[in-house]
């Protein structure tokens, strides 16, 4: 670890500081500027103390310290192999972690498996790639999770699926297979089958990375919406507007560090350590 | 960049004004399809030409012996008293001119005089061919609903095929196979079935119960080997008790071929899932299990399982023959299914395994609702290759012994009466063969069919 010691983690400011005022602005996602909701409640709902990964010999992730208010909308960003695939992937235990400890919703991670289900259920992932289950119609891919892991009666199921479907734009779509459906309507669905199990966290692994730039906004489009009913979110993105409009707090991680974490506003304006700069002299052109 | 504008100005809009023409005739109906197809190129209308000389020289004598010459009914055409090849005789000229006796069409007498034999074997020596019959028409019945969802009633036959096999047995062998086994069976239904409907009333207790259910099933299956409970069936004893010795003909092909097919599906399954598991010892089985049997010929299994088998079981404990080569059949595609099923779970992408798991599926739950469905569907075409191998493969239990339905008419040809009639038996069982080959061929293609759903991504 060949580093120099200033660039440990430059925090500014604490996420729960935000007052729960602008309540209004959340009724209108569109008010671009804003950030849709502000109720960020004092119970923590991500905690990760003194994390570390390593794959094989080589240390992804290394001393990753995080905590994450109820309600508080998270942007991470960094150079490709930094490691933010890998620290969302730890949350919902896809990938393991070898130390320090990971408490989502007051349950820690560990082997045990049913902790780890638990915790699953309560947070819900979208992948860069979308992973519709191509077999199932878009119905069928959001009602599998609550029908077969919440014991939900299938009529309800596809009550609150349909519900989900509308909120996401594609109701007319659910009797399709994923493979007939566009890249943006397959991540909006994906959206719309995570939601369906009810999570109190949604984790975001660049959502619109492998769309066309129309999808983009369409699936954005949907995240600042969710962003407006006070959903917990952890979103791995590059999509800075987004993160201006959404986020509480972006962090920045480069070789399995979080480098620098800041309000979305003084983060673009006033980066801190070098590598950010860098970083983000090359993302905003 | 004179040129792009030169062209630019070139281009003229050119919507609209051209109503839909014909194609021309050289490329539609008959003769465009002939064109198109077999004298696209010189190359081509030579095979085609040499195709047709080809057929002309094998088909019509094919047709002219099995259908034109052929002898269809039994009737004593030559006044002996019986039936045989012999009734089939018609004047021909040999190659000196002289009016001979001879068989000049196919003879198929024998068949029409042997069919008992052909599908049943000695059956009728110890019980009523009716038996037999009925597990035929209760096959056709119980895999209906498995092979097509929509079939009417589907649910109540579902319901059928799930207790068809003790059904089956006690047609054919007039006996159960013993209280222990019939719990076993049963009790893996009642485990099965709360996996399968997440609503059913009373899915705890059930779901508790397939929980112990591995645990049960091994007490039985122990104490079935140590405590006696001679002739304890659940089955009602009204029918006299056919050995499976007597067992042959298209009967036995099919029992070893339908147990095989479905039996070899689910233990390739979970063969192939443990080969693919994170836990060394079940790795490890498996592999060992797999590469054991794929290394060994089949013949050589039915040898060991014939001679050797009885030296692991306890002294006078006899294993019907039967049951040994039923074992050793199944084993032996369930290692080849295995492998091919492993194929298709090798080409799931990894992002269906996670999106599971990030959904809280649990393994069995996400193997069973994602990735067994899409794995299995990739690998149709191999899987029903097997079965058909399989199939076919069932005529070598005649090295242990036993009368398929190749090896019953091979039998029947000793008969005086049939000598000579060769060619007749085995064309009748190739064409057995063939029908239900050919009919899991076809099935599969339709099946893949329906499973399409939209391009893959
Ligand atoms: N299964 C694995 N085995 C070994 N190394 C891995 C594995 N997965 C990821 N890595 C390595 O870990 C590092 C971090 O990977 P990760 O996917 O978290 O990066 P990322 O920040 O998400 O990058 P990107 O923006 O390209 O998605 C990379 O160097 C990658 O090569
Ligand atoms: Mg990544």
């Amino acid at each position: 670890m060949a580093r120099e010691p200033k660039t440990s983690t430059t925090r500014k400011t604490t996420a729960a500081k935000k007052p729960a005022a602008k309540k209004a602005a959340a009724a209108n996602g569109d008010d671009v500027a804003k950030q849709p909701a502000l109720t960020i409640s004092d119970e923590v709902a991500i905690e990760v103390a003194g994390m570390n990964k390593w794959y094989g010999e080589f240390h992804v992730l290394r001393d990753i310290n995080l905590t994450v208010q109820r309600g508080e909308r998270i942007v991470i960003c960094g150079p490709s192999g930094s490691g933010k695939s890998t620290l969302i992937r730890c949350m919902n235990r896809l990938e393991e972690h070898q130390a320090g400890k990971i408490v989502i919703d007051g349950i820690e991670l560990t082997n045990d498996i049913k902790k780890i289900d638990e915790v699953r259920r309560e947070v819900g992932m979208v992948f860069q790639h979308f992973n519709l289950f191509p077999h199932l119609t878009i119905m069928e891919n959001c009602t599998l999770a609550p029908i077969w892991v919440r014991k939900m009666p299938k009529s309800e199921a596809e009550e609150i699926a349909m519900s989900f479907l509308e909120r996401v734009k594609i109701p007319e779509q659910a009797h399709k297979y994923p493979g007939q459906l566009s890249g943006g309507q397959q991540q909006r669905v994906a959206i719309a089958r995570s939601l369906c199990m009810n999570p109190r966290i949604m984790l975001f692994d660049e959502p619109t990375s492998a769309l066309d730039p129309e999808m983009i906004k369409e699936v954005l489009e949907v995240m600042v919406d969710l962003a407006g009913t006070g959903m917990t979110m952890l979103c791995v993105t590059h999509e800075m507007g987004f993160a201006r409009q959404v986020a509480n707090r972006v962090i920045f991680m480069d070789e399995g560090q979080i480098i620098e974490e800041n309000e979305p506003e003084e983060f673009f304006l006033n980066p801190q350590s070098d590598r950010t700069k860098l970083f983000l002299s090359q993302i905003l052109h | 960049m004179s040129d792009v504008t030169a062209n630019q100005s070139n281009l003229r809009v050119l919507g609209g004004g051209i109503a839909p023409r014909p194609a021309p005739a050289t490329t539609v109906g008959v003769v465009g399809w002939l064109r198109e197809n077999l004298f696209s190129s010189l190359l081509n209308t030579i095979l085609t030409i040499l195709s047709l000389i080809l057929l002309y020289f094998t088909v019509p004598p094919i047709i002219e012996w099995a259908f034109l010459d052929a002898f269809w009914t039994s009737f004593d055409y030559d006044g002996n008293g019986e039936i045989g090849r012999n009734d089939c005789r018609v004047e021909v000229l040999d190659a000196d001119g002289k009016a001979i006796n001879a068989v000049r069409g196919a003879c198929w007498m024998f068949v029409a005089e042997r069919w008992e034999q052909l599908l049943f074997g000695d059956f009728f020596k110890d019980g009523s061919l009716l038996r037999p019959t009925l597990a035929f028409i209760g096959l056709f019945i119980a895999v209906a609903p498995m092979l097509f969802d929509q079939v009417p009633g589907r649910n109540v036959l579902l319901l059928f095929a799930v207790v068809y096999p003790l059904l089956a047995i006690w047609l054919l062998s007039g006996t159960g196979i013993g209280i222990y086994y019939e719990l076993v069976y049963l009790g893996l239904i009642v485990s099965i079935l709360p996996f399968l409907f997440p609503h059913m009333p009373m899915r705890e207790p059930l779901t508790k119960f397939a929980r112990i259910y591995p645990l049960l099933a091994v007490v039985l299956i122990a104490a079935s080997f140590f405590v006696s409970a001679d002739g304890l069936t659940l089955v009602p004893g009204i029918l006299t008790s056919v050995d499976t010795h007597l067992w042959g003909g298209l009967l036995l092909t099919m029992v070893i071929g339908v147990v095989g097919i479905v039996l070899s599906l689910p233990i390739g399954v979970v063969l192939a899932l443990g080969r693919r598991s994170h836990m060394p010892a079940v790795k490890l089985l498996c592999v060992i299990f797999i590469e054991f049997i794929r290394g060994v010929p089949l013949i050589t299994l039915l040898f060991m399982a014939s001679n050797m088998l009885p030296l692991f079981f306890p002294e006078g404990y006899d294993f019907d023959k039967l049951v040994r080569a039923l074992i050793v059949v199944v084993m032996f595609s369930a290692a080849y299914m295995a492998e091919v099923i492993r194929g298709g779970l090798q080409a799931i992408p990894k992002g269906q395994y996670e999106a599971a798991d990030a959904l809280g599926l649990s393994y069995w739950k996400s193997m069973y609702l994602i990735i067994l469905p899409q794995a299995l569907k990739i690998v149709i075409p191999g899987i029903v290759n097997s079965f058909i191998g399989l199939f076919k493969d069932t005529t070598l239990v005649l090295i242990i012994g036993l009368f398929d339905i190749l090896n019953t008419a091979k039998l029947a040809l000793t008969d005086a009466k049939w000598i000579g009639s060769v060619k007749e038996a085995y064309a009748f069982v190739a064409l057995v063969y063939f029908i239900f080959c050919f009919a899991m061929s076809r099935y599969s293609i339709w099946l893949e069919g329906k499973l399409e759903t939209g391009h893959k991504r």
